[in-house]
C-alpha cells in the first residue's frame, strides 16, 4: 500500500509538469493579451512607447520561455504569482474562493447521495413498478435539464412567486453567519445536487440491478435470509463501487469550480475566479486556479481507489 | 399538500425575516453585472472600471444631463483669443480624501502623469495638443496648446482626466492607492465580488445624502431583476433591453431609459473586396431598414440614428443619404458595381457584447438577403474580438461604440490620417479629413455645427460604416432612492444627491 501511494505521488510530477505547459501554452494562444483585455477597443489607442511601458509593468516584454521558467522557479518556492487585476498573491485569492465552492460541492454531493441512492435502491428493488418509473424519469430530466435553465428558473420563482430570494452578490461565510450562508448557498447546491442526483441514482440502480443478480445474492435468497438483510449485507456494499467512482470524478468536477451556476448565483467560488480570470488575461491567476484544480482532481482519485480498498476487500494494491 | 404548503410559508417567513434585517443603515446597495478591471483612473477605459471611478476621482469638468460642460474641480475657464491657451479657475477649500488640500500643483502633476508614455495612457491622445502648463498662482492653471484644440475641452470631462493628489502621484502607486476628491470613497474593493464606498463626509458639494455604496457584482442581468423584485438591492444598472423591459409595466420598481450616446453599427472595411466599391457599401446602407433592426433584436429599444448621436449635432435622418430603406435602389447599385450576383459577407461579432449583437447580426443577415448578400456571423469571445478588430483583421463587425460629448473626439480616431483607428477603419477620405481638421480648430458652435453637419453627410453618403441605432441605459431603483439623474454619458457621479427613504 505505502510503495504504491508512493508511486502514485511520483507519477503526479510529470503530469503536473505537463498541465503547467499546456496551461501556459494556452492562455497565450488564445487572441488579446492582458493590455487588450483590460482596455478594451481603447487598447489601440495607445502609441507603441505607452504599450513597451504597460508590457514592461506586467512583465510581458521577456521571451515566453523565460516567463515559463521563471514562473515555474516561484512555483516550486510554492510562489503562485500575482494576480495583476486584483494585485494580489494568487495563492491566497485561491485559497479566499476555495472554501466556497468546497463548500458548495459538499452540499451538492450530500444532496445527490441523500436523493440519489435511495431512489435507485428503490426503483432497482422495485423494478418496473410505478416508483422506479417516476425515479428514471426523475433521473432523465435530472440529466437533460441544463444547470443554467435550472438555476435561473429557482431564482425566478422564488423572486416572482414568492418575493423572495438569498442576498445575491454578497456572500457571506459560513463562519461569519451560518444561517445566512446556507440560504445563500443552499438553492445554487439544489441547482447542481437535482442533475447530480440523477446521475447518482442511475448507477445506483443499475450496479443495484446487477448485484441483485450475481449467484451469492441467490444463495443468500435460498438460505432464506430476509429480503433486506440481503440487501444491505450483501448487495449494497458491492454495488456502491461504481458509484463511488462517480462521485470522485463529479466531485472533482465541481471542485474544478461549479463555473455557470456560481456565475447565475453570484457565488464567489473558484469557477467565478477561473471565468474572470480567462476574461482579463490574467495568466499568473489562470494558471495558478488550474494547477490548483489539476492537483484536486489527482488527490481526489488517489483517495476513491484508497477508498476501493476498504469498500471491496477483493482490490488491494498490496505490497 | 398541507404540509407542503406550511413549509412553503415557514421558508417564505425565513427568508423575508433575514432581507428585512439586512442594510438598517442608510447605505445604497446597489448591483451591477461587471466590474471595474482596476483602480487607475488615468490608464483605465472600461466603462465598468469609469462607472466605479467617477464616484471617487474628479475631473476639472463635467457634463450634466443635457450634456453641457459644468464646473467640478474647475469654477470656469477660457480660451485665449487665438485659441492657443485654456485657462482654468478651480475651486478653493477643495481637500483630497487623505485631507491634504487640491491646488493647481496636483492639476499639473496630474496632466503630467497623463502625457507621460510610461504610464500607458489610452486617453492621452485626446490631450496631445497640451504643450506646456503653468499655475501663476495656487488656483489658476494655464494649459498652453501647439493647436487650437476646442474638443479638449470636453475631452477633460472624463475620469481619464481625473485629477490625483501630486503626493500619491509622487510617492505611491495610483493603482493601489484610491485617493480622489470625489463624493465617495472608496473602502474596499473585493473583484467580481463587492465594493464598498463610504460617503465623503468633507465633500464640496451638496450631499452625499447616504452613508455609502455597496457596490454588489451579480454577474447575471436576470439575477439582478429578481433581486430588484425581491427588494434585496436599492439600486441596479442593467444593460440588456430583454431584462430591462420586463420592468417597464413593474409597479413596485422604476426604471430609468436613457438614450444613450453609444450606437449600434455595423463597420464595413472599405480596404477588403468588394467594400471598396463605393456602390457596394452604399447598396448595404440603402437595402437596411434601421427601424426593422430595433425592433427585432432590441424589442424597439433605442432610435435609428445617424453618425452623431449627441442632440446638439444630430441631423434629422431624411437629411442623411438612404436612411429610407430603398431595395430597388440597393439592387441597381449592386448591379452598377457588377455585383448583382452578390457575394459573402463576413460579419464578426462579440458574445454577449452588448448583448443584442448576434440579433443586430442575424436581422441585417435576413435583410441582406435581399440584395444577394449572404452573411456569414462570426462569433468570438470580446477579447478576441478586440484584437481582430484592432488588428483591422475583419470583412465588417457589429459594434456597439461609445459615443463622446464632441463629435472630433468621437470620430478623429478613425477618419482622421495618421490616427490610430485608421487600420480597423480601413478608410481614408480627404473631405472627411478637411472637415474634421476645421471642425477641430473653429471655436464658433453655429459654424461648428455646419462642418459636422456635412460630415455627418459625407460619412453617411460614403457609407464607410451603417450607422444603426443609439439604445438606451438603463438604472433601476426601488421607489424610496430618489433623487437619481440618469445621463447620456451614463455617468453615476450624479449618486451623491440619492437619497433613500426605506
Amino acid at each position: 500500500m505505502t510503495r504504491y501511494l508512493v508511486q502514485r505521488f511520483i507519477s503526479l510530477i510529470p503530469m503536473l509538469v505537463g498541465v503547467s505547459i499546456l496551461v501556459f501554452i494556452a492562455i497565450r494562444l488564445v487572441p488579446g493579451d492582458l493590455i487588450t483585455a483590460q482596455l478594451g477597443t481603447e487598447a489601440g489607442m495607445l502609441s507603441d512607447a505607452q504599450r513597451a511601458s504597460l508590457e514592461a509593468y506586467y512583465g510581458l516584454d521577456k521571451p515566453p520561455v523565460e516567463q515559463y521558467f521563471s514562473w515555474m522557479s516561484d512555483v516550486l518556492r510554492g510562489d503562485l504569482g500575482l494576480s495583476v487585476r486584483q494585485g494580489q498573491p494568487v495563492l491566497s485569492l485561491i485559497f479566499d474562493r476555495f472554501p466556497v465552492t468546497l463548500e458548495l460541492a459538499i452540499l451538492s454531493v450530500i444532496i445527490a447521495l441523500l436523493i440519489g441512492i435511495p431512489l435507485g435502491i428503490l426503483s432497482a428493488i422495485y423494478r418496473n413498478s410505478v416508483l422506479d418509473i417516476f425515479a428514471r424519469v426523475f433521473a432523465m430530466i435530472g440529466l437533460s435539464v441544463p444547470n443554467f435553465l435550472l438555476g435561473t428558473l429557482v431564482i425566478y420563482v422564488l423572486s416572482v412567486y414568492f418575493g423572495i430570494l438569498p442576498t445575491s452578490g454578497n456572500y457571506v461565510e459560513f463562519y461569519e453567519d451560518p444561517s445566512l450562508n446556507l440560504q445563500q448557498i443552499i438553492f445554487p447546491a439544489l441547482t447542481l445536487g437535482t442533475s447530480f442526483a440523477a446521475s447518482v441514482m442511475r448507477m445506483t440502480r443499475s450496479s443495484m440491478l446487477e448485484v441483485l443478480s450475481e449467484d451469492y445474492i441467490r444463495t443468500a435468497r435460498s438460505k432464506g435470509l430476509w429480503e433486506s438483510v440481503i440487501i444491505r449485507r450483501h448487495a449494497l456494499k458491492n454495488a456502491m463501487i461504481p458509484v463511488v467512482t462517480l462521485v470522485g470524478i463529479e466531485f472533482g468536477y465541481l471542485l474544478g469550480g461549479t463555473f455557470i451556476v456560481e456565475q447565475i448565483f453570484a457565488i464567489p467560488g473558484i469557477g467565478r475566479l477561473t471565468i474572470n480570470a480567462i476574461t482579463q488575461r490574467d495568466y499568473a491567476l489562470v494558471q495558478g486556479v488550474t494547477l490548483f484544480i489539476a492537483v484536486n482532481f489527482v488527490v481526489i482519485n488517489l483517495l476513491i481507489d484508497v477508498l476501493y480498498t476498504v469498500i471491496d476487500p477483493r482490490v488491494s494494491y498490496g505490497d | 399538500m398541507k404540509k407542503l404548503l406550511s413549509l412553503v410559508l415557514t421558508l417564505s417567513i425565513l427568508f423575508g425575516a433575514f432581507s428585512f434585517v439586512s442594510a438598517q443603515d442608510n447605505t445604497l446597495i446597489m448591483a451591477r453585472a461587471v466590474d471595474a478591471t482596476g483602480l487607475d483612473p488615468h490608464t483605465q477605459t472600461a466603462f465598468a472600471s469609469l462607472r466605479l471611478l467617477e464616484l471617487v476621482y474628479e475631473p476639472l469638468v463635467t457634463t450634466d444631463q443635457d450634456l453641457n460642460l459644468i464646473p467640478v474641480l474647475a469654477t470656469d475657464w477660457s480660451f485665449s483669443d487665438d485659441g492657443m491657451a485654456l485657462t482654468f479657475n478651480l475651486r478653493e477649500g477643495v481637500t483630497f480624501h487623505d485631507g491634504s488640500d487640491f491646488t493647481a500643483e496636483d492639476v499639473i502633476a496630474s496632466f503630467e502623469r497623463i502625457l507621460d508614455e510610461e504610464t500607458g495612457s489610452a486617453a492621452a491622445s485626446n490631450y496631445a495638443s497640451i504643450e506646456s502648463m503653468e499655475a501663476p498662482d495656487d488656483y489658476t492653471v494655464v494649459f498652453n496648446l501647439s493647436t487650437p484644440d476646442v474638443p479638449i475641452l470636453s475631452a477633460m470631462a472624463s475620469t481619464n482626466a481625473a485629477i490625483l493628489s501630486s503626493d500619491v502621484i509622487a510617492n505611491e502607486d495610483p493603482s493601489l492607492v484610491t485617493v480622489g476628491t470625489g463624493p465617495f470613497m472608496l473602502e474596499s474593493w473585493t473583484p467580481d465580488e463587492v465594493t464598498n464606498l463610504a460617503a465623503n463626509p468633507d465633500w464640496w458639494g451638496e450631499g452625499p445624502f447616504v452613508d455609502g455604496i455597496e457596490i454588489r457584482i451579480i454577474p447575471d442581468e436576470a439575477s439582478i431583476l429578481a433581486a430588484l423584485r425581491a427588494g434585496t438591492i436599492d439600486f441596479a444598472l442593467l444593460s440588456d433591453p430583454l431584462i430591462a423591459t420586463l420592468l417597464i409595466d413593474s409597479p413596485d420598481i422604476v426604471l430609468n431609459r436613457t438614450p444613450s450616446l453609444s450606437y449600434n453599427v455595423l463597420q464595413l472595411r472599405a480596404a477588403v473586396e468588394p467594400l471598396d466599391q463605393l456602390e457596394v457599401r452604399q447598396a448595404i446602407s440603402c437595402a437596411i431598414d434601421r427601424q426593422q433592426v430595433v425592433d427585432t433584436a432590441a424589442l424597439g429599444e433605442g432610435k435609428v440614428t445617424g453618425p452623431l448621436t449627441m442632440a446638439s449635432y444630430a441631423l434629422p435622418l431624411e437629411d442623411l443619404f438612404c436612411y429610407e430603406q430603398d431595395l430597388d435602389m440597393a439592387r441597381e447599385l449592386m448591379a452598377q458595381a457588377g455585383m448583382e450576383e452578390g457575394f459573402t459577407l463576413n460579419v464578426i461579432v462579440a458574445n454577449a457584447e452588448p448583448p443584442v449583437a448576434t440579433s443586430i447580426a442575424q436581422n441585417l443577415q435576413s435583410q441582406l438577403e435581399a440584395i444577394n448578400i449572404s452573411v456569414e456571423i462570426e462569433a468570438m469571445e470580446l477579447a478576441t474580438y478586440v484584437d481582430r478588430w484592432l488588428a483591422g483583421d475583419f470583412m465588417a463587425a457589429v459594434a456597439l461604440n461609445g459615443g463622446r460629448v464632441d463629435p472630433y473626439t468621437m470620430y478623429s480616431r478613425y477618419w482622421q490620417e495618421g490616427a490610430n483607428f485608421q487600420e480597423t477603419a480601413g478608410y481614408l477620405d480627404d473631405t472627411l479629413d478637411t472637415l474634421m481638421k476645421e471642425g477641430q480648430v473653429e471655436t464658433d458652435p453655429d459654424a461648428r455645427y455646419e462642418i459636422f453637419a456635412e460630415f455627418q453627410q459625407h460619412l453617411a453618403e460614403t457609407s464607410p460604416w451603417v450607422w444603426l441605432y443609439a439604445g438606451y441605459t438603463y438604472t433601476a431603483q426601488q421607489p424610496y432612492v430618489t433623487g437619481w439623474t440618469p445621463t447620456a454619458s451614463d455617468s453615476l457621479y450624479f449618486l451623491s444627491a440619492v437619497q433613500v427613504d426605506k
